[in-house]
């Protein structure tokens, strides 16, 4: 699989590019630019400079250098809700899947109804009742997406389970929790991975969005969203303002969109 | 069926809004700014009726709510929540229809086209809009628009409810999303329908190829699509709240999204009340739909 996902072209290319974000992401305190907070009201809305590569927002703040900080929100909070979702849904597909019975059942009519109602309603509600703030959202992201990874775990579990392999290693008195971590889960990782890849995309745009009602991340924190809000106070005179984080929010979710078609078709050649 | 996911979602709405960790009848107070004392605190948990047992509450709250009787709301005691959702929720449906008409007709049109002039010039670029319109945030998009047709162009009015004109702004981008998963949806069934034996067949029969394409693939390639639409619809009505807060649109989204702000709980949970039900009566029309379009189906139930 690895091998056939280096001749991919665009999937190589998409590694690297997000590779570079997420290093630019991490390196944002280290490379000399501007205090991404510094308010200089003197300088606001100023077009590209040298000084100001991609110009300053409303408040004089330098947008190159908030939209580089802006990456560890975005990515970083989207990587933790994907990871977290995972754990959980990897956790409670392993589990029905693996031991079935009455708690099978009853996980799976939850994520019946999980999966049919609309996400959106869910996230509101979950914000609503939590209240506006970052680590809220990745609750309310990591509560609506589980469901979709319990349920397609739990089927791949119970087709790897009646595989000769793992039939065998029953029969010679293997723990389950070694056939659960030893045998089943590497057999489910590759289509984990492609779902989750896809998926990494739709989070950093949910996220991005209540960030950008003022549910998410709050002010000043530099986030995509966010300066997205910020900019369309001001749009008739800084259009500019407006492209950028809108610009980036579109890259690195096409990126990861493209990554995950190339995963899908490297693990499953024969639905090109 | 129907009555017990009903029953279902009015619990999960009430449930909810009872874990809250503030106190109703505190945020109550601060909002209508009296100082929160231990008595006023008192009387407002009575007036709210919170002294009660849960269960007592919640069959309290269920008779109400099926009389449409939400209570006032928190920020405005003069207004019911009722009465807000009769205000805002013909707005979102007005929106959401809007977008759903754009959706069917431009996905059925491209989708179809792309399939007929397979791998064309044409088709490659609506493969690309595709490709950008499922990674473009929607109200980013929506702010691209409103600075492009209102603000340069001046051809429409940027923001707020009202006439037609009003409407297209938000519609279209609210449709933007979905008419790429479509146009993608129906491309490819299309083109999947098209190496089966019975094209083959017509094709054979010396049809014309208008009736291949229009009567036969087409056609079975909607089954499919229709299931699709009827889980998009109540996804569209829902994720209007974002359309909505961006061009200003009076609907239940922006209500919802303002009363999370407020704390204004008894919205919140008539929204998440107003939410279910719509789309327990959605999902009820597509499979309605789904038996006339289907034959089969008929027979069988």
């Amino acid at each position: 699989m690895l091998r056939r996902l280096l001749k991919d072209k665009s999937a190589v290319v998409c590694v690297a590019f997000i590779v570079v974000v997420m290093a630019a992401g991490l390196l944002a305190d280290t490379v000399p630019l501007n205090n991404p907070n510094k308010v200089n009201v003197l300088a606001k809305l100023q077009a590209p400079s040298f000084a100001y590569p991609l110009g300053t927002d409303h408040l004089g703040r330098c947008t190159l250098s908030r939209l580089v900080h802006g990456i560890r929100p975005t990515i970083f909070l989207s990587l933790l809700t994907m990871c977290c979702t995972i754990a959980l849904g990897s956790a409670i597909g392993l589990l029905s899947g693996y031991f079935r019975g009455r708690v099978d059942e009853v996980v799976m009519r939850v994520c019946d109804v999980m999966l049919s109602f609309p996400s959106q309603v869910m996230i509101l509600a979950v914000v609503g009742v939590l209240g506006p703030g970052m680590m809220n959202v990745v609750a309310a992201n990591i509560l609506i997406k589980w469901a979709w990874y319990g349920r397609m775990i739990r089927s791949s579990v119970i087709r790897y389970g009646e595989k000769g392999y793992v039939l065998f290693s029953k029969v010679s008195g293997t723990g389950a929790p070694y056939i659960v971590f030893r045998h089943l889960l590497p057999g489910v990782a590759s289509e984990l991975l492609v779902l989750a890849s896809l998926d990494m995309g739709w989070v950093i745009l949910n996220i991005s969005t209540l960030s950008f009602l003022g549910l998410g991340v709050q002010a000043p924190t530099a986030e995509w969203g966010a300066m997205l809000n910020e900019a369309k106070d001001v749009m008739v005179r800084a259009p500019l303002q407006m492209l950028v984080p809108g610009v980036a929010i579109m890259t690195v979710v096409a990126a990861f969109n493209m990554l995950g078609d190339s995963l899908r078709d490297a693990l499953d050649p024969k639905t090109v | 069926m129907l009555f017990p996911m009903l029953l279902g979602i009015s619990f999960i709405a009430f449930v909810l809004v009872n874990l809250i960790p503030a106190d109703p009848a505190e945020v109550a107070l601060r909002i209508n700014d009296i100082q929160p004392t231990e008595e006023a605190i008192a009387l407002m948990r009575e007036e709210l009726g919170l002294d009660r047992p849960f269960f007592t509450r919640y069959l309290q709250w269920l008779s109400k709510s099926t009389r449409f009787d939400f209570g006032a709301t928190f920020t405005n005691a003069n207004r019911t929540v009722a009465g807000e959702i009769a205000r805002s929720l013909p707005a979102t449906l007005e929106l959401s229809a809007a977008a759903l008409v754009i959706v069917i007709g431009s996905s059925l049109l491209l989708g179809v086209s792309c399939a007929l002039y397979r791998d064309t010039l044409f088709d490659r670029s609506v493969r690309l809009f595709v490709f950008l319109g499922t990674a473009m945030p929607n109200y980013w998009v929506g702010l691209l628009l409103m600075w492009f047709f209102a603000l340069k162009l001046d051809l429409l009015p940027t923001s707020g409810g009202g006439g037609w004109k009003n409407l297209i702004l938000p519609a279209v981008t609210l449709s933007l999303t979905y008419i790429s998963t479509y146009i993608r949806l129906i491309r490819n069934n299309m083109i999947e329908n098209m190496s089966e034996e019975y094209v083959l067949y017509a094709n054979a029969r010396g049809l014309k190829q208008r009736t291949v394409v229009f009567g036969h693939v087409l056609r079975n390639s909607l089954h499919s699509c229709v299931t699709a639409l009827g889980m998009s619809v109540p996804q569209l009505i829902a994720g209007a709240f974002v359309v909505e807060n961006v061009f200003a649109w009076p609907g239940i989204g922006r209500l919802c999204i303002s009363a999370i702000f407020n704390r204004d709980y008894p919205v919140i949970q008539a929204y998440i009340l107003v939410m279910g039900v719509l789309f327990i009566f959605c999902n009820l029309a597509v499979d309605i739909l789904h038996c006339f379009m289907d034959p089969r189906l008929r027979r069988s139930s």
